[in-house]
């Protein structure tokens, strides 16, 4: 028993692949099957199709479902909709979060680096509900923004803002300014996070030697620092873009109850029982990140993380 | 997917035959019953000390009452066709798939001592009998109803015209923007049932049963519905935010919001305005397999004639399916305690039960026209309501 025991091990140490197979077989299997394997079952509901009289899907491949995704406008407005706030935020937690991790990475000393890493994963800490339900009566008509102004007596300003066409509506918490400042705050730690990173990769003699050259503070900043920092904003929007292109709870809770790709994929397989069609919806956030991602890669996005 | 459903019909036709008949008679309980529930249809004084009609049952029995809550009928559904659950409390869309499924038993009424003490409107109901084959116990009904903020609203508004239409309301201020409607596509039917009311020439006779031509116009009354609602709402305890701290004044809403809003001493009343309302009505089934069916029976007997009829209605506000059994207070969320001396019954509508569409899953086969619009439609359709299109 022992000796087929040895010739065991003595096979295995003979030939190493057959032992790192072992090793990465259970892994690579959860991967392969409960991963990937449900992803591509889900995936190709989209090549089936919704009998229009029973309401039952019909398991034969047929286009019909990708082509009813791409010529309803009311499905096109959605998938507009998500990309263009997924855009919009990643915009917005880059110009917030810069200058944040910017401080962090050249500015600080390593005890208030300390308390900045803190402050910044504090949020995390709490439950991703009970932050939107907050900013809900954060922006509410009777909530504290409306109070502050109302004592500064800016309420018109915010009138002003609110009556903008497309962003503006009722109230902060029922309008897309208001969508885009929660979804902006709730991602903002998954952007400044990367992009202190590469800003800590830059080495200050690199900055020395631009002012030894003669270069401004400005000129080094957009010609020294900024570049540097590319890849860890697009590593950065890599996060908010994709968390945005997928969340579907913020637009329940906050906004004009316009859908999103999220609520649309929840919405068709989960009440409607139009699996193909909610299918068809996931494949294009997939093929939107796809195309992300290659000009991220380019921009170097994956050194940075 | 597919060979999963052929073994499921294979299994149906080996199973039918074996519950064609109804329990004859009772033995006693297996010690336990698995539940598939509305999240706040089975309280055990756990949410409130004195909201509880499950303790009462587990002494009395000895059946040890398992819950499990689902949030759509679909998921419930999807539930009592894994197995392994007695009874669920099913409504009016989910209960007629169970019996076509063969997923839920025939009972036998005469089981259930109190049985004749059902409110006899809902006796033979057809979302639970079929072929006169009764499939379930009525569990509790209630209606939606238009809520309203009497600062906005001074009298009682007696058509869904203020919903639906650009008004100026009583504070001499429009309703545009101040409106919220429900955000699940079954609300295409309380369109429908207003149209039934102001536009006979449609043809309307049954607000879940639309040809295309009714349906377009439902959608076209929904979209003009659009420009007014500020936002929709899915979950009560967001309404009741929205009416309290967004200025919303004006939705079709269910009495249990109503109730905890006067209960939080908010200027808020309902009505049915004069086209009636669109409602629920929930049935206790069993399921075809259930190992604990003595349990089972004993339920349906125990939700007629206990406290849970009562106190049910008074949380939920619901109507009892038993009308002696109505409670006589309005909840006071603050102090989790009955205010004595007003009729729950009254307040959540029992006179109601003719002015009530009750909902039902809309399918291409339908009764009253010659086919009709499905379900799934109403989905994407709605979706595209929601999006201004």
């Amino acid at each position: 028993m022992i000796s087929s025991l040895d010739n065991f091990s003595n096979y295995l140490y003979k030939n190493k692949h057959i032992l790192l197979l072992i090793f990465l077989l259970p892994p690579l299997l959860w991967l392969g099957i409960i991963y990937l394997g449900s992803l591509v079952v889900f995936l190709f509901h989209s090549l089936f199709y919704l009998d229009g009289f029973t309401g039952k899907v019909v398991y034969q491949i047929s286009f019909s479902t990708i082509a009813e995704l791409f010529s309803s406008p009311a499905n096109i407005d959605i998938l507009i909709r998500t990309v263009v706030l997924a855009l919009a935020v990643s915009i917005g937690a880059a110009v917030i979060g810069f200058p944040i991790a910017f401080y962090m990475a050249k500015f600080t000393s390593p005890k208030i680096k300390i308390f900045f890493y803190l402050a910044i994963m504090l949020p995390l800490w709490s439950s991703y509900l009970v932050r939107v339900y907050s900013w809900k009566l954060i922006l509410a008509k009777e909530g504290i923004i409306n109070w502050v102004l109302a004592k500064l007596h800016l309420t018109w300003l915010l009138d002003a803002i609110l009556s903008l066409p497309v962003v503006g509506g009722p109230s902060l918490s029922i309008s897309y300014l208001g969508m885009f400042l929660v979804f902006t705050y709730i991602w903002l730690p998954f952007m400044i996070l990367p992009i202190q990173a590469s800003l800590e990769r830059v080495p200050n003699s690199l900055l020395n030697a631009s002012y030894d050259l003669g270069a401004t503070r400005r000129q080094t900043f957009y010609k020294v620092v900024l570049p540097l920092a590319l890849p860890g904003i697009a590593a950065g929007s890599i996060f908010t873009f994709s968390l945005t292109l997928g969340d579907y709870i913020i637009p329940y809770i906050i906004g004009t109850s316009k859908f999103f790709i999220g609520q649309a994929v929840y919405t068709h397989q989960g009440t409607a029982g139009n699996i193909p069609l909610a299918a068809a919806f996931s494949l294009v956030p997939i093929g939107v990140m796809a195309i992300y991602i290659y000009f991220a890669k380019k921009l170097g996005a994956f050194n940075a993380l | 997917m597919k060979k999963v459903s052929i073994i499921a019909i294979l299994f149906s036709f080996v199973s039918l035959p074996l519950f064609a008949a109804p329990l004859q008679s009772l033995g006693s309980g297996e010690g336990e019953l698995n539940v598939v529930a509305w999240a706040g249809y089975l309280e055990r004084g756990e949410t409130v000390e004195a909201f509880d009609w499950v303790t009462g049952y587990e002494d009395n029995t000895g059946c040890k009452v398992n819950i499990k809550t689902a949030g759509t009928s679909d998921e419930m559904v999807a539930l009592m066709n894994e197995g392994g659950f007695d009874i669920v409390t099913a409504s009016g869309d989910a209960s007629l798939r169970l019996i076509a499924g063969g997923t839920v038993q025939e009972i036998n009424i005469d089981l259930i001592p109190s049985w004749d003490t059902i409110d006899p409107r809902l006796q033979n109901a057809e979302w639970h009998t079929v072929d006169g084959k009764h499939y379930g116990t009525p569990y509790m009904w209630g209606s939606n109803v238009l809520m309203y903020n009497t600062n906005a609203v001074s009298e009682a508004p007696t058509s869904w015209d203020v919903v639906f239409e650009e008004k100026t309301l009583s504070d001499g201020k429009s309703n545009k923007g101040r409106v919220q409607a429900f955000d699940g596509p079954i609300h295409i039917a309380d369109a429908a049932m207003y149209l039934m009311y102001h536009q006979p020439e449609l043809g309307i006779k049954d607000p879940y049963e639309l040809t295309n031509d009714q349906y377009q116009a439902s959608l076209d009354l929904l979209r003009q519905q659009r420009e007014l609602v500020g936002r929709y709402w899915h979950d009560a305890f967001m309404q009741i935010d929205d009416f309290t701290n967004e200025g919303f004044v004006l939705s079709a809403s269910w009495p249990f919001q109503v109730n905890l809003l006067v209960g939080a001493e908010q200027p808020i009343a309902s009505t049915i305005p004069q086209e009636g309302a669109t409602g629920w009505a929930d049935t206790t089934m069993v399921h075809s397999d259930s190992e604990n069916i003595n349990c089972a029976y004993m339920w349906m007997e125990h939700q007629l004639s206990s406290n849970l009829q009562s106190d049910l209605g008074v949380w939920f506000g619901a109507v009892p399916s038993v009308p002696s059994k109505c409670g006589t207070g309005l909840m006071d969320p603050a102090a989790g305690i009955y205010q004595e001396g007003q009729n729950a019954c009254q307040i959540n509508g029992i006179d109601n039960f003719d002015k009530i569409y009750f909902w039902k899953t809309p399918v291409s086969k339908c009764e009253t026209q010659e086919s009709c619009v499905p379900y799934y439609k109403w989905v994407t359709d709605y979706i595209a309501v929601l999006g201004g299109r």
